[in-house]
């Protein structure tokens, strides 16, 4: 990979100030950004690493709320977010391996976005609120399309909160070379509706299927999304499955992860 | 049960040096002086290399030189080493296999250039600053394409892609044809044997390195026969003598096949470290591996059974297209033909057999042999087509294959392709592995399967393979450019330790400790007395190396006849200590004793005796005990089996998971069961994984889709199960010394089919009329199968 | 830049820039080559390592991350007296390994699954598994020794 400057600092103000040379990066556990580097891929001049900043980690549980800091890793959350949040944990628990689990962390999943994470699953199902350095942004304004954001240049995300829902459940259907997502739901049910959150499946990235959403808050079963059907135009095409498979995935899984949150 | 001698399941002792990080790969190794070379490779599969300006590049900080073809001029291509004759007696095309692209990309991971520079990240630098002056062609990626009139050719000097069109047996096809017109069913199937990546886990690496003090060049690879490579590149390709060329193969973790070959970045790094007078290393990273290591299988094929009116098998033929890729690599036309027709028999008494294969040249990476090589090919169309044509008929698959097996009564049995089996009992595998998978009891399984929404199936598979690879004479007259012997040099201590020198490679085989079982049960002392000595040219004999199961049955078979000689040169030692007639000696439990008498000496007074001589025969013989020995095998060696593996299919999914698998191997003689038992475990990983995860795509331009494991699905242990093995059927090979027959790669060539009959059963029991899903039977291959 | 860590117990200081990998310091600069390097897209695990004490990926993970860490890598999991720790003893009792090379790693992450979960299930065993790639086992006896280290009865490798 191309060299370059590597700077650990240890607050929010002095990552922000480095992220402000246009050429720098943000290094949040690195467990995607490492190996395109190591393609040529990305050449950042500096990386500024965010795992330094001890604000930026651990979880917090509230009331009806969790609050993730944006550098706390994966397995962390499968450990502390157990009992406050069950699904979430397992998401979390599920991710890559346990290696990339001790290393990869939620900020930077959420601010990659990759198509097929799991994290975005969540964020978006929950209705979770993406705290920066500069705003709060609702989840459903954050997800912008496949690794696109609503995040701005040298905005930071430092934490993630987490409405905890009356029952919740996240499955995923790995695509068997990568394990990511081929496609993923996270189904919440709140006291005002039910959100429904697929990941892997769309050329969009994360997306709410509305008519499951709707269907399964008049009646939160699985059998309440037999009938309907998502439509395989804009869902992605690869080696692992075709356009119809996924969205045919999509809605198997819709119906599990309900069955699955009881 | 013996406690460390033959079929004594000894732990192994390489492990030691594994299990506490001090194994020493070829890229744990560091020259003083190493330069290191990043070779740009060809991202286009098929374009004219019209210019190749490294003038910048060459400016570049810490470049030491730039290669490209100009430097090769004068240096040969790589060899192949097996020379198919088509059906018309002629022999096959064979193109230059250069080793930097000459004129022409033909596949994406061509060396365009070679950057060597003070280090890796240099020459990667300096590399993006080479521009190329290219016009891109056609790619030529589909076999069938590429064979049809007008295509653009791989090779503009050859006549077509068409490598050869080989009939096998000639002479038998009209009495096929005949019978096919007489057949009372006849069952059709089309299929493709995926396209695979052997990936051994440790990539390859190669350091070259010279020595101008006596003009000698020595190469680091990671090879399964430094020999064979010695032989080919210092013959074939560099012009350096056997003598001036040493090859080293350390630890090399793990080969299947594709360490065979001899790589153009071997010849490379030592021909480099002469030219710069600096060691030169590579270390090939995964992505570089994908589009580097020769690729396995790639067949498409359409097979054909007859069967009488009684379901007797009476004739079978095979039209098969064998990708070669853009090159020949070292042992690629072999695979397909005498690797694979020679084994469309099975275990069956199929009496006219006639296999016709088209090898062709596509640009595509060079396709060669993988773990089983051609006999995963036969295996997998044979066993698929007599299950469907039991489906057909509605028997047993079971009692289709019993019914047509070739009786134990009947051996040697002398197939209608050429080869002629020794021993076998194929019944007493199918058996065993009905027994084992607990066959009869299956239906209660089914049922508890279908009551959480899974349906559940049961497939089987026979193999039969030809290992002990292989008698020279034989090879000879089919093509072959090499012998395939082993050779082993026994030198004996005077305090009576051994040290073997054996050709056989160990990558993973556990060589390093069932070989010193065998010879110290010989003697009749401790293996620990024993050392083995293996992947140097500078200490060992002479070494065809690791492949084709080959190792115990040849090698051990070397190191069994050097053994004898050492025995019988000291027995006359024996016979002079105690002055006694030679014919009298016993050698028991590592003494020499005077039959009918209580006289005897000790092994080490005998070895002592070899080399402090002071009361020695010296007028009879040498002083010193080390003897030489090559084994040339009569035959090949035909492991069998019976492989039942049981599956559920989620029908909203497609997703296959495999519940059990069971393996009954006859390997003939045993000498560490537990290693043989992990070999089975590791085959029958591999072939889970291409019958289930693995698959090697391009896209029509020649772009390798599965070119990292971010899409090639290696199995995880998540994907296995346990698998359950046995080899307690022994019908011991009759013409080695030992009794074996091999037992590396059954695994992965007794697998593939018995999962895919496996997922069959469970979509025709389900009422689905799927006859064939092509591998591998990912989810979503399974679920449009079941839809379509 | 100097970069300071703690590896399998001593103080170790060495050169890296900011590009280099952690592996490639245990590797190059350290000279500890039993951990070994077998993709570039972080999947394989055959350089698995720990950093204070939870199980990362040494490829994925840069020399100055590590700055001020524990470190323990393959060559500081043996006993001190140098014989194999139960967990070694226990990958060559049942032959959990073939060639070797993916060894280092399954052995790293098996000694982190045993901290965590001291007598996992066979399930637990596999899915923890899933960052390190065996080519030559199967995992067949992978999975077994791995049982046997945590104390678990195991089916005898070879009769």
């Amino acid at each position: 990979m191309y060299n370059f400057d590597f700077v650990k600092p240890s607050t929010v103000e002095e990552a922000v100030a480095a992220l402000a040379d246009d050429e720098a990066q943000p290094l949040s556990g690195g467990q995607t950004l490492i190996p395109t580097m190591k393609q040529r891929l990305n050449a950042p001049e500096t990386l500024v690493s965010l795992l330094g900043i001890e604000a930026l980690k651990g979880v917090t549980v509230g009331g009806d709320r969790v609050t993730i800091g944006a550098a706390t890793t994966h397995a962390t959350v499968a450990r502390e977010v157990a009992e406050a949040y069950p699904a979430l944990a397992a998401l979390a628990g599920n991710i890559g391996d346990p290696a990339v689990r001790n290393r990869g962390t939620i900020g930077g999943s959420l601010a990659n976005n990759d198509p097929a994470a799991c994290y975005p699953a969540a964020a978006l199902a929950s209705g979770a609120t993406v705290v920066t350095n500069r705003r709060e942004i609702p989840a459903d304004e954050y997800f912008e399309g496949m690794f696109a954001t609503a995040l701005e240049e040298g905005e930071i995300i430092t934490r993630v909160t987490f409405p905890i829902p009356e029952a919740a459940a996240y499955v995923k259907f790995e695509q068997p070379a990568s394990r990511f997502a081929l496609a993923g739901v996270f189904v919440a049910k709140f006291a005002g509706g039910v959100r429904v959150a697929i990941t892997g499946a769309s050329e969009e990235g994360v997306f709410r299927w509305s008519e499951a959403e709707e269907a399964l808050s008049g009646n939160f079963s699985a059998g309440a999304v037999s009938a309907l059907s998502l439509d395989a135009d804009g869902m992605m095409a690869d080696l692992h499955g075709s356009a119809e498979y996924r969205a045919h995935l999509a809605k198997v899984l819709t119906g599990r992860a309900v069955t699955a949150a009881g | 049960m013996p406690k460390d001698g033959i079929g004594a399941s000894v732990k192994r002792r390489e492990d030691l040096r594994f299990l506490t990080g001090t194994g020493r790969y070829t890229d744990d190794i560091n020259l003083r002086g190493q330069a290191h070379v990043h070779f740009l490779r060809a991202d286009v599969a098929h374009a004219t290399l019209n210019a190749v300006d490294t003038s910048a590049a060459a400016e570049m900080p810490g470049v030491l030189r730039i290669f490209t073809a100009k430097d090769f001029e004068g240096v040969g291509g790589l060899p192949c080493g097996w020379q198919v004759t088509d059906k018309h007696g002629q022999p096959m095309q064979e193109p230059k296999h250069p080793i930097l692209a000459e004129g022409k990309i033909r596949h994406v991971g061509e060396i365009v250039a070679a950057v060597v520079a003070e280090t890796l990240e240099q020459a990667r630098d300096a590399a993006e600053a080479i521009e190329l002056d290219t016009e891109d062609l056609p790619a030529v990626i589909d076999m069938k394409q590429a064979v049809a009139e007008g295509a653009p050719k791989v090779h503009d000097e050859l006549t077509s892609n068409l490598c050869y069109d080989w009939g096998f047996v000639e002479e038998n096809k009209a009495a096929v044809e005949e019978a096919f017109a007489n057949a009372a069913h006849v069952t059709t199937l089309e299929l493709v044997n995926n396209r695979l990546v052997a990936n051994p886990m440790e990539p390859r690496v190669a350091i070259g390195d010279y020595a101008l003090h006596d003009d000698s060049s020595t190469l680091y690879t990671t090879s399964q026969n430094p020999h064979v490579i010695r032989l080919l590149m210092g013959a074939f390709v560099l012009g350096i003598p056997e003598h001036k060329l040493r090859v080293v193969a350390p630890d090399v973790g793990g080969g299947f096949g594709t360490k065979i070959f001899h790589y153009a970045e071997e010849a490379f790094c030592t021909f480099a470290a002469k030219q710069l007078r600096r060691p030169v290393k590579w270390t090939s990273t995964r992505s570089e591996a994908f589009i580097s290591d020769a690729h396995g299988r790639d067949h498409v094929t359409k097979i054909q059974l007859a069967l009488d009116a009684d379901n007797n098998f009476t004739a079978l033929r095979t039209d098969t297209y064998a990708n070669m890729g853009a090159y020949l690599s070292t042992f690629a036309p072999s695979v397909p033909t005498w690797l694979h027709g020679t084994l469309m028999a099975g275990n069956y008494r199929t009496p006219l057999i006639y296999v016709n294969v088209k090898a062709v040249f596509t640009n595509t990476v060079p396709v060669d042999a993988y773990r089983g090589a051609g006999r995963p090919e036969a295996t997998f169309q044979l066993e698929r087509v007599v299950d469907k044509a039991a489906r057909e008929l509605g028997v047993d698959p079971a009692e289709l294959r019993r019914q047509n097996f070739i009786r134990k009564d009947q051996f040697p049995y002398a197939t209608p392709v050429a080869v002629e089996y020794d021993t076998g009992d194929y019944e007493a595998t199918l058996d065993k592995a009905m027994q084992m998978a607990g066959y009869a009891g299956f239906e209660t399984r089914r049922a508890a399967s279908a009551a959480k929404g899974k349906l559940r199936g049961i497939g089987l598979s026979h193999y039969i393979e030809a290992c002990g690879i292989a008698p020279s004479n034989l090879v000879g007259q089919l093509g072959a450019r090499a012998g395939l012997y082993e050779s082993a040099t026994v030198r004996v201590n005077a305090t009576g330790g051994l040290v073997v020198m054996t050709g056989s490679h160990s990558h993973g085989q556990g060589h390093e400790t069932s070989f010193p079982q065998v010879v110290a049960d010989m003697i009749g002392i401790s293996p620990d007395q024993v050392e083995i000595v293996h992947g140097d040219t500078a200490n060992t004999p002479m070494g065809m190396g690791t492949y084709g199961s080959r190792s115990i049955a040849v090698g051990g078979s070397a190191m069994v006849r050097a053994t004898e000689k050492i025995i019988a040169k000291a027995k006359k030692i024996a016979a002079h200590l105690m002055e006694a007639s030679e014919a009298d000696i016993e050698l028991k439990d590592g003494a020499f004793s005077v039959a009918g008498t209580d006289k005897s000496v000790a092994w080490g007074d005998v070895t002592l005796a070899a080399y402090v001589p002071h009361n020695y025969p010296l007028d009879d013989i040498e002083p010193g005990l080390e003897e030489t020995a090559f084994y040339d095998p009569a035959n090949f060696t035909y492991p069998s089996g019976c492989y039942i593996c049981e599956v559920e299919v989620d029908p909203d999914t497609g997703r296959v998971e495999v519940q059990s698998f069971a393996a009954a191997d006859d390997f003939g003689n045993v000498i560490n069961p537990m290693i043989v038992e992990g070999q089975v475990q590791g085959g029958v990983g591999q072939g889970i994984g291409q019958a289930l995860l693995e698959n090697c795509v391009y896209d029509a331009d020649g772009q390798l889709l599965s070119a990292s494991y971010m899409d090639y699905a290696m199995p995880r242990a998540s994907d296995l199960p346990m698998i359950d093995v046995d080899h307690s059927c022994q019908t011991p090979c009759t013409h080695n010394p030992l009794g074996v027959k091999g037992c590396g790669e059954a695994g992965a060539i007794g697998s593939p089919p018995a999962l895919v009959n496996a997922v069959i059963d469970a979509l025709q029991r389900d009422g689905k009329s799927v006859s064939h899903i092509d591998m591998p039977l990912s989810p979503a291959r399974v679920w449009a199968a079941m839809n379509a | 830049m100097k970069v300071t860590m703690h590896v399998n117990g001593r103080q170790v200081s060495g050169e890296a820039e900011g590009r280099t990998l952690l592996s490639a310091f245990l590797r190059e600069e350290l000279g500890l080559t039993g951990t070994h390097i077998g993709c570039d897209t972080s999947q394989c695990g055959a350089c698995t390592v720990h950093v204070d004490g939870k199980q990362v990926k040494s490829c994925t993970m840069f020399a100055a991350e590590a700055e001020g860490a524990e470190v323990t890598t393959i060559e500081g999991m043996a006993n001190a007296d140098g014989s194999l720790s139960a967990i070694q003893q226990a990958f060559q009792d049942y032959h959990g390994l073939q060639c070797g090379f993916c060894t280092p790693g399954m052995v790293m992450a098996a000694a982190a699954l045993l901290e965590e979960i001291p007598q996992p299930t066979e399930a637990q065993i596999r899915h923890h598994l899933d960052g390190n790639i065996c080519r030559c086992t199967g995992y067949h006896n992978i999975v077994k020794a791995i049982q046997a280290a945590s104390g678990q009865p195991v089916a005898v490798a070879a009769e």
